[in-house]
This record gives C-alpha cells, sequence and structure tokens, in this order.
C-alpha cells in the first residue's frame, strides 16, 4: 500500500487553518486505488474540509495532495474542472438541484458534459437509478424523497458520468436502519463492481467495520491511528479506543475547556 | 482559478506585530475588508460579463427560462401598479392642469412621468422587490443545500450555469417590463382623465404625439436597462455571498432590496442629469 503508484490519493504534509483555529497540523494520508478508505474522527476534526481539500473547493495553508500523481494545486481553471470529472461526490444531504425532477438531476452531468442523443441519455440514466433501486421514482420532485431515497438519487448522479474515485460525505447520518443497510451494500457494491476507489468520511463505527478495507482516524490535525477496522479495534490507543467504543470521556474530554468549577460556583468576584 | 479572491484577513494579520490603537486597527481592518470586498464584486460583475455572450449564443434556452422567472412572473404586479400609478397621474393630472385651464395636457403630463421617470424607477424597486428576492434565497439556498458545490463537483461551473443566465434573465426582462409598466399607466392615465373627467380624447392622445420625442422614451428605455444591470447584479452577488444558512439566506434578500433601490434612485438621479 506504500507504493505510491497505487495510491489514487497521496496527502502529505498538509497545514489547513479557519480563521485562528488550525484544523490540520502535519496532515499525511494515502489512500490506496479500488479500495474502500474511510476517514473518521470526532466531529470538528475538518472531515468534511478534508474532502473540499482533496476536491480543491478549499486551498490548503502548505503541503501537497496528489490526485493520481498531479499535484491539484498547479492545475488552472480549466485542467481543475478536467480533474473533476474523475470524482463523484455524495453530500451530506444529496444537493439536489431542486429545481429537476429526479430524472434530470441524475441526467444534469450528461447533459451539461456530453452530446449524447436524448434515447441514450435516458437509457444511462434509467440504468443507473435501476442500480440504486429508484428507476421507479424517476418522475419525482425531490422533495418528494425520504433522506434515504434522496441519498441514493444523488449516488446514482455522482455515478452517472463513470467516475474514478467516488467520495461521500457522512453517507449514514440520519437515515433508519434499512436505508442505512442499502446504502452499506451500494457502496461496497459500486466499489467492487466498478472498480473504482471509494473515500468515506463518517462517525458511525458500527458501519465503517463492515464497508472499509481500511480506516484512518482523524484527531488533533493528524491522523491519529489507520488500519483496516479490525486492527483499529483491537489498538491499545486510549483515544482510539474512546473512539470506537463511544465513551464519553477520554483524551477527547466530555468538558469544554473552562475555568475551575468550584471557583466559578462560589468566587466572589462573578457577581 | 482564474480569479482567486485574497484571502480573508483578520484583524491580527493586517498589523502583524505593530503594536498600535485599537480603534485605528479596527478602522484599518474595516477599510481593508470594504476594498476587499468592492474589489471582489468588480471581479465577480467582470465575470458574469465575460461569460455572457457564449451563455446567450450557446445556452438561450437556459435564459429564456429565466425571462419567464423574473419578467413573465411580475407581469401581475407590474401591470396593476402601472395601472393604478396611471390612474393616480391622471386625478394630480387633472386637479393640477385645470387650474391653469390646462386639462387637456393631462395625457402629455402622464407620458412624460411615465416614460422617463415612474416607469424605469417604480418597476425598478418592484423588479427588485419580486424578481430581485427571489433570485438572491433561491441562489443563497442552493448555496446552503450545497447544490452549487455539487455543481462544482460535477466539473460544472454555477457562475455559468446558475448565476449568469439569471443576470441575463433580468437585463432583458427589466426593458419590457418597464414598457408594459408605461404602456399600462397610460391607458390608466386615460380611464381617469378621458372616461372619468372628461378630457377630450384627441386632445390626450394629440397633444402627447406633438410633444414626446423619441429621446425621451430612449432615456427611459436606457434607464430601466441600466436599473435591470443593477438590480440583477446585486440580486445574484447577494446570493451567491450569503452566509449559509437560514439566517444569512434571510439577510441577503433584504439586502438585495435595500442596495437596489438605494443604487436605483441614485442613479436615476445621475442618469437624468446626463440626458437634460
Amino acid at each position: 500500500m506504500d507504493d505510491v503508484a497505487d495510491n489514487v490519493i497521496e496527502i502529505r504534509d498538509l497545514y489547513y487553518s479557519r480563521g485562528q483555529m488550525q484544523i490540520f497540523k502535519g496532515l499525511n494520508i494515502s489512500i490506496a486505488r479500488g479500495m474502500v478508505t474511510a476517514i473518521m474522527g470526532p466531529s470538528g476534526t475538518g472531515k468534511t474540509t478534508l474532502l473540499r481539500l482533496i476536491t480543491r473547493q478549499l486551498i490548503p495553508d502548505r503541503g501537497t495532495i496528489l490526485v493520481n500523481g498531479v499535484d491539484i494545486a498547479t492545475l488552472n481553471h480549466k485542467e481543475l474542472y478536467q480533474l473533476r470529472r474523475q470524482f463523484g461526490m455524495l453530500f451530506q444531504n444529496g444537493a439536489l438541484l431542486t429545481d429537476l425532477n429526479v430524472f434530470e438531476n441524475v441526467a444534469f452531468p450528461l447533459r451539461e458534459h456530453t452530446r449524447l442523443p436524448n434515447r441514450l441519455i435516458r437509457h444511462i440514466v434509467l440504468t443507473k437509478l435501476h442500480a440504486v433501486g429508484l428507476r421507479g421514482a424517476a418522475d419525482m420532485q425531490p422533495t418528494q424523497l425520504s433522506g434515504g431515497m434522496a441519498r441514493r438519487v444523488a449516488l446514482a448522479r455522482a455515478m452517472v458520468m463513470d467516475p474514478e474515485i467516488l467520495i461521500y460525505d457522512e453517507p449514514f447520518v440520519g437515515l433508519d436502519p434499512i436505508s442505512m443497510g442499502v446504502i452499506v451494500r451500494l457502496v461496497r457494491q459500486m466499489n467492487d463492481a466498478l472498480g473504482i476507489s471509494s473515500i468515506l468520511v463518517s462517525h458511525d463505527v458500527q458501519e465503517i467495520a463492515t464497508v472499509a478495507d481500511c480506516s484512518f482516524l482523524l484527531a488533533d490535525g493528524k491522523v491519529a491511528a489507520s488500519g483496516s477496522p479490525d486492527e483499529l479495534s483491537s489498538t491499545s490507543s486510549e483515544l482510539v479506543k474512546q473512539f470506537m467504543h463511544g465513551m464519553a470521556d477520554g483524551p477527547v474530554a466530555f468538558h469544554f475547556a473552562a475555568p475551575d468549577y468550584t471557583e466559578q460556583l462560589l468566587g466572589r468576584d462573578s457577581d | 482559478m482564474r480569479f482567486i479572491l485574497p484571502r480573508r484577513i483578520t484583524p491580527s494579520s493586517c498589523w502583524a506585530g505593530i503594536p498600535t490603537n485599537a480603534m485605528i486597527r479596527d478602522l484599518w481592518y474595516t477599510l481593508v475588508e470594504f476594498f476587499r470586498t468592492f474589489g471582489a464584486f468588480q471581479l465577480f460583475f467582470l465575470r458574469l460579463l465575460a461569460n455572457s455572450p457564449s451563455i446567450l449564443l450557446h445556452r438561450f434556452n437556459l435564459v429564456v427560462k429565466q425571462v419567464y422567472n423574473a419578467g413573465a412572473l411580475s407581469l401581475v404586479i407590474i401591470m396593476v401598479c402601472g395601472l393604478f400609478v396611471g390612474g393616480v397621474l391622471g386625478l394630480q393630472g387633472y386637479s393640477s392642469l385645470s387650474k391653469f385651464n390646462a386639462e387637456d395636457s393631462v395625457g402629455t403630463f402622464a407620458a412624460f412621468s411615465l416614460l422617463k421617470e415612474l416607469g424605469p424607477v417604480i418597476t425598478a424597486l418592484l423588479f427588485s422587490g419580486r424578481a430581485g428576492t427571489a433570485l438572491a434565497s433561491e441562489i443563497g439556498l442552493m448555496k446552503a443545500t450545497d447544490q452549487l458545490s455539487a455543481m462544482e463537483m460535477m466539473a460544472i461551473d454555477p457562475l455559468r450555469r446558475v448565476l449568469v443566465p439569471r443576470f441575463l434573465g433580468g437585463v432583458i426582462s427589466m426593458p419590457l417590463l418597464a414598457v408594459v409598466f408605461s404602456t399600462v399607466g397610460l391607458f390608466g392615465a386615460h380611464i381617469v382623465g378621458v372616461n372619468m373627467l372628461g378630457v377630450d380624447a384627441g386632445a390626450f392622445w394629440s397633444q402627447m404625439q406633438t410633444t414626446l420625442e423619441p429621446k425621451d422614451i430612449y432615456e427611459g428605455i436606457f434607464k430601466s436597462f441600466v436599473f435591470g444591470v443593477v438590480a440583477s447584479l446585486f440580486a445574484v452577488w447577494e446570493g451567491y455571498n450569503a452566509i449559509p444558512t437560514a439566517e444569512g439566506v434571510g439577510r441577503a434578500t433584504t439586502r438585495t432590496v435595500v442596495i437596489s433601490a438605494i443604487s436605483v434612485l441614485i442613479l436615476d438621479f445621475m442618469i437624468t442629469a446626463v440626458f437634460m
């Protein structure tokens, strides 16, 4: 896995800050080709920010990000858009275009990027919708869909241009167990059947364990631990243990930084 | 990206290490922020303009849809307001002109007021209230629900796909709406002046015909074109730069109306002065 050519994304020594807050401090991650890679971490560790950095919706303060060996910081507007065609991204809430119906949402990238005849577009779109089990919902409006359905439509749309890399931003949040199972199965199926690489940002430890080949646990702006889900759950690191087992207190403190409790309650200077 | 905005500065970063008075520092910060925003606004406008020709040529269907949204859907409010403004002009014109026995000129009075001033200005104010707010909140919501990011990720430039067609839709609609407003307004003045107050219909139209010059009409159309650019520009700018939360979108909508209204009235004065 350390062979650079086998890595679809290479992040080296990444620094990024927002305002006064340092989000990444020398982050190093290699994402292997053809695998499902999970990026985990407590809320606020910058998981979504990392996705936006990988796709250059944000620009790092320092460090390099290589996608298929290309440093994305060196690309101009046109080359960047060319590169983004290799990506498919599933947003947390689906991000379906509200003025188009389900069919047109999935057809949207095809209509924008290609001059395919309508019949072929119809064919492709219906195939993709069938793959996520929503061929019957083609005429519905995004507002009529449940959260799980919207995410499946968004997944169909993310796949429609046959990307090399599929990125999922919190795909399991707010789903009922059935929808969750459907999405987990789809993530695995898409990855294996289409031979793509998947990157999954999530903090649902259980689901990650069933679907990911490799996980990175982010904490404090760096990778705190990495490896297969089994390796992570059998680790001795206190932080990893706390995260994997969902313990309320530990290295990630339950209490937000605050002055001394007794002093604040009984102190005379606070009246 | 060709136009990358300069990084947002923080109060500390623009005075790196220099100890100074807090008030001066805040003032300096505000000033730098103002110019940063102003520069970004100009770049934004230039990008809209630079992308307009190709959208007009190759994606005209997108523009047509926006002309429908901004123009056709504003027709009812424009026509109702036009009718009543025209009616008021008929009443006011008649009551003041009859003091000089010049009530026959009520048509001319209404035509001048509507074509040169009230048509373009009131249309622009109504437009920013009806279509401008709709644009700003639509774009702001698209941003808040990640639709714009999703487009960027699909390698589709939201500026070209979303903003330029909406901007052009507004620019094209505004002069058309102003013409409709003035026409319906004249009709309203005619109902009040001729049908209700008994001004001679022949005098009403013939005086208007002899005194009005094409230049007066062009002035009104030119004004409404400029107002169309301004109102649409502020609407898409505010929507695109809205803070992506419910509150942020609400605030962007309010700002759109306020800034558009102020700019329209100031520009109206300037253009009138130039045309004198």
